[in-house]
């Protein structure tokens, strides 16, 4: 009836939790609007504000697009890694961790899960976002063709290797930990450059913002937008560093999990 | 030569900062049997299981379950066992029939929708399965869960308190699909509860757990006759309360 070997990775379990995270989504229209909601209402604030610094302001003028450009990236950041560990919330609100950890279900097939879930969540709530940003301002995200792709796929690395994180910090230390899960990205907001260069920083915070690789990738954006060039040294320095945070947050979790196992705090699954 | 036990505990101590849940037990059971772990709350019954299924790290000591030590080999062998527990709960949004896909595909079953519908008449639900977990009753709960904790036909089957604020009717009918299970599979199942009828009605072997430690292990029968009592109920309040030691002192 199963596999007597089971496979040390398979693809079947991580589509069976996918399949979960699926289910409640479409079961659930608040969760559905949620993505959308917030999103479109902070790419309007923005866009409005651009409109009328743009009718100001001759360098706003010139540089039409980067707030909402801003917006719809940071986005994809912020709800990279809300997406992903709202999906590990919900096991832990409906006390189902311990079901998981006692199933064959490895800790890649879970992570991985919650990655293409995250995905799914994204597309959910930035396609709609996007259009609306077309239809009120002009502004076409898609337009940024491949360089999107870059930043994309940049912000998502750094959004999962923060949401695998949160989510070993939740596992551990239970629900009294799940503010993290909404909180954490907004360390990124200042930090990152998200809506102004790196330069407008003092220069010791400048190196701490380098060492975080969404910041290549707002710069990079502005570049684009403002100056017309794709900058892909920027994307490069961005994937080098995403790859030891990504690292360092696959590794967090596995300590935490191995922590919890200790504690019994997969056991529990509450406060 | 003996079969190899399915479990086997060698001293196993589980300390949570100050706190000694579990203080160097040992004992094997045999493939097929049935054993129920006795002891008031806080005996350290949860935290054993917890360490079968590989959930709980121990601090010293040895699981192994058919073969393989928990929880460093835990994926050897997660796939030929599972649990059961009220504490333990499904995700409530999802339907039934769902949840039980969920699990079946983490299982590896390969025909979902038959086991689903084989386990949906055995547990007679099948009139459920479109329901939203979350809105059945306890008892209609109990029974899905059973069905999520046989999905995978478990060759080692454990249970906590299965029949935890059950009425006596449904109780009662979980406790004979349990035991037709166990003989049609052969299945080794270890059975925590503070049920005493239950442990009567399915145990042949009863272990008792006091703050951590193993106060006694035999069969119901055993026991009844070395504390001269009628029922496993007056055995269990002789061992809360100390009663043996105290009466063996007088003597």
């Amino acid at each position: 009836m199963t596999a007597s070997h089971p496979a040390a990775f398979s693809p079947a379990r991580v589509g069976a939790m996918v399949l979960r995270y699926w289910y409640l989504l479409r079961s659930s229209w608040p969760r559905m609007l949620d993505l959308i909601y917030w999103p479109a209402v902070q790419m309007l604030m923005w866009g409005f504000l651009q409109l009328y610094l743009a009718q100001n302001a001759g360098f706003f003028a010139r540089a039409g697009g980067t707030f909402i450009g801003a917006v719809l990236l940071w986005d994809i950041l912020f709800r990279g890694q809300l997406g992903f560990a709202l999906s590990f919330l919900e096991e832990m609100w409906s006390r189902n961790l311990a079901n998981l950890m006692i199933s064959p279900l490895k800790p890649v097939e879970f992570v991985l899960a919650l990655m293409i879930m995250s995905v799914l969540r994204l597309v959910i709530s930035t396609i709609p976002v996007a259009l609306l940003a077309i239809a009120f301002f002009g502004f076409n995200l898609f337009g940024l063709g491949l360089a999107l792709a870059a930043f994309f796929a940049n912000l998502l690395l750094t959004s999962w290797a923060i949401g695998i994180f949160v989510s070993g910090i939740v596992m551990r230390n239970g629900l009294g930990a799940e503010n993290l899960a909404w909180t954490i990205m907004f360390i990124f907001l200042p930090l990152t450059c998200v809506y102004y260069p790196v330069a407008v920083l003092p220069s010791w915070l400048q190196t701490v913002a380098w060492a975080l690789p969404p910041t290549y990738v707002f710069e990079g954006m502005r570049a684009l937008v403002i100056d017309h060039v794709f900058r892909p040294d920027l994307m490069v320095e961005a994937f080098a560093l995403n790859a030891l945070l990504f690292t360092a947050g696959a590794l967090s979790f596995l300590a935490l999990l191995k922590s919890s196992r200790r504690s019994g705090a997969l056991m529990q699954g509450g406060e | 030569m003996p079969a190899p036990p399915a479990i086997a505990v060698d001293n196993l101590v589980k300390v949570y900062k100050q706190t000694t849940a579990v203080a160097g037990i040992s004992f094997t059971l045999a493939p097929g049997s049935i054993t129920a772990l006795l002891g008031g709350n806080g005996a350290g019954k949860t935290t054993t299981i917890a360490m079968i299924l590989g959930l709980v790290e121990p601090t010293s000591g040895k699981v192994a379950v058919l073969g393989a030590a928990m929880p460093r080999q835990r994926y050897r062998v997660l796939h030929r066992m599972n649990f059961e527990s009220p504490y333990v709960e499904m995700p409530r949004r999802l339907t039934v029939r769902q949840n039980l896909k969920v699990f079946a595909g983490l299982y590896g079953i390969a025909d979902v929708d038959g086991r689903i519908a084989a386990l949906a008449g055995e547990l007679d639900f099948a009139d459920l399965l479109d329901r939203s977990t979350g809105k059945l009753s306890s008892g209609q709960r109990t029974r899905v869960a059973l069905a999520k904790a046989l999905i995978n036909d478990p060759e080692v089957l454990l249970l906590d308190e299965p029949t935890a604020s059950l009425d006596p009717d449904t109780a009662d009918w979980i406790r004979a699909h349990l035991d037709r299970y166990r003989r049609a599979r052969g299945a080794t199942v270890l059975l925590a509860s503070h049920n005493m009828v239950e442990v009567e009605r399915l145990c042949e072997r009863v272990i008792i757990m006091k703050k951590g430690a193993i106060v006694d292990d035999d069969a119901p029968a055993a026991l009844l006759a070395r504390y001269g009592r009628q029922n496993l109920e007056q055995v269990f309040l002789d061992v809360a309360r100390g009663a043996r030691e105290t009466r063996e002192a007088a003597q």
